[in-house]
């Protein structure tokens, strides 16, 4: 048949020549390839010891932020759960009492925060979509865990530690 | 008898078969190391530094899974094929002369357990019992499979037997003699080392030794991928934990044997020209003698990652067809250059 693409290659079989008979000469070719790949750097990263490095834009686990007097910016408007392609975020919104101006920024503010970090695909929507620049993918790795329901990461988790922080308890959720 | 002597021996026997179990056991790390370095990886890194308690993690989980002894095995030969398969590969270091003789006060101790004068014998006799454990064990499990796997493991290695045996018949005409010690004192010096003149018997040996201990590109006894495992398959736990092991011991004495027959044993280069001691070319010597035996187990490994396993009628093939003529015209060249040679020159 001719060929359509000029490519075409007719392999023959050759009855082998002593050298090759006697496989020597090719299992010292193998012996010197295998000693090469002995001496080569080995491109292996030690994970939990070392990492690779990541892009400037890797999105990772989420964290709420806090403003510069260290209280929360998320007033739950509820646009990061709406953006949310996989239905990851859920929140119940409280009002701010008197007395905790100190702790949330707006008058209302997100009593429960929870995002299912196995729903979650790290798509970024919900860090677009804060018009208060509450959360940001800026965490590392979400790790692994036994449970499902560990998966479900609420606020203790997810909101930034205040590293101002002088009162002993924390605000209740 | 006296007592000094038998102190010194159970000493010698003991500190051989200690170091042939660090050995052995240190040889499984190697290996993996071995094949994660020839494949661009770390091998096993994680207990301890660079993996060295690995060993040990391997051993301790031997000896926790759970032990099943089949309910149509015959029981004690069941438990007798691992336990001969492993005794045959200890025993075969008792000849190997590990140095020459160390001198301690008035003492004089050889380095050796035994020097008969049948030793090369000797280990041929012991290689060919080691057939037994591999036999025992595949028919005492009372499985096809595994007693197929066995008549094959037996059959190679009766077949590799042969050709080994007939290499070593021409070594012989040269040495002259049997006993391995005397072997060793012959090759002083690198010139006389034997693998210059016996080089085709040397390259029959390394094959039929691959072959004996069962390791690739020969290890289709216990190919686990193609023919089910083999003779081992009814076996768990430390059972079949002493079946590798003992592969690897084998692994360590055909090495020494090696280094003993064709490489010089203890012997190294300059060794009466340095002006050290007898003790000391003792110690260096021993040192060497190892050194040679790593280079061995480095040089099975490295053929395991390099080489894939041979088909079985290829393995028949070349045991029959290719080993025993070359090993059968090796003879007859080594006596028509050893008569040339004492005729004309």
């Amino acid at each position: 048949m001719q060929s359509l693409s000029n490519r075409k290659k007719v392999l023959e079989q050759k009855p082998m020549n002593f050298w090759e008979r006697i496989y020597l000469p090719a299992i010292f070719k193998g012996l010197g390839i295998t000693i090469k790949h002995f001496f080569k750097p080995i491109p292996t990263v030690k994970y939990p010891e070392e990492e690779r490095p990541y892009s400037k834009n890797f999105r990772g686990q989420h964290s709420l932020k806090r403003d510069e007097q260290g209280r929360e910016r998320c007033t739950a408007c509820g646009l990061c759960a709406l953006s949310c392609p996989a239905e990851a975020i859920s929140m119940i919104s409280a009002e701010r009492q008197k007395g905790e101006e100190h702790l949330y920024r707006e008058e209302k503010y997100a009593a429960v925060y929870e995002i299912n970090m196995l729903r979650c695909i790290f798509c970024g929507l919900c860090e677009e979509a804060c018009p208060k620049e509450a959360i940001y993918l800026d965490g590392p790795h979400v790790t692994a865990d036994y449970l499902r329901k560990d998966f479900i990461y609420g606020k203790d988790k997810l909101v930034e530690p205040r590293f101002d922080y002088k009162e002993k308890h924390e605000p209740t959720a | 008898m006296e007592l000094a002597f038998v102190i010194e021996k159970v000493i010698l026997v003991s500190l051989i078969f200690v170091i042939t179990l660090v050995i052995a056991m240190y040889s499984t790390l190697a290996e993996r190391k071995v094949a994660g370095f020839m494949q661009d990886r770390y091998g096993p890194d994680r207990a301890g530094p660079f993996g060295i308690l690995q060993p040990l993690c391997d051993g301790g989980k031997f000896f926790f899974k759970e032990e099943i002894i089949p309910a149509g095995a015959h029981k004690s030969l069941f438990i007798l094929g691992p336990t001969i398969a492993i005794i045959t590969a200890c025993i075969g270091s008792a000849v190997i002369p590990w140095g020459q003789t160390l001198t301690i006060g008035e003492r004089v101790i050889e380095l050796q357990v035994t020097d008969v004068n049948i030793g090369v014998l000797y280990m041929f006799g012991v290689v060919a019992l080691s057939v037994y454990g591999i036999m025992l064990g595949g028919w005492a499990s009372n499985n096809k499979f595994s007693l197929m796997g066995a008549v094959r493991a037996a059959s190679q290695s009766i077949s590799y037997e042969l050709a080994m045996g007939l290499s070593l018949i021409a070594l012989l005409m040269v040495t002259q003699s049997l006993s391995l010690k005397e072997i060793v004192e012959q090759q002083s010096g690198f010139v006389n080392w034997n693998i210059w003149v016996q080089p085709l018997g040397f390259l029959i040996f390394l094959i039929c030794a691959f072959a004996e201990c069962n390791r690739v590109p020969f290890d289709l006894p216990e190919c686990e991928t193609e023919l089910i495992g083999g003779y081992n398959v009814e076996y768990s736990s430390m059972k079949l934990g002493l079946y590798m092991f003992a592969e690897y011991i084998h692994m360590f004495v055909s090495s020494a044997l090696m280094a003993t027959l064709y490489f010089g044993g203890y012997n190294f280069p300059f060794m009466n020209d340095l002006g050290l001691s007898q003790n000391w070319i003792t110690i260096i010597g021993v040192l060497v003698f190892f050194a040679k035996i790593f280079a061995f187990i480095f040089f099975f490994m490295w053929i395991r990652w390099t080489l894939p396993r041979f088909r079985y009628d290829q393995l028949m093939n070349l045991g029959w067809k290719v080993l025993i003529p070359l090993a059968i015209a090796n003879i007859v060249l080594t006596g028509v250059i050893t008569i040339i040679n004492d005729t004309f020159f």
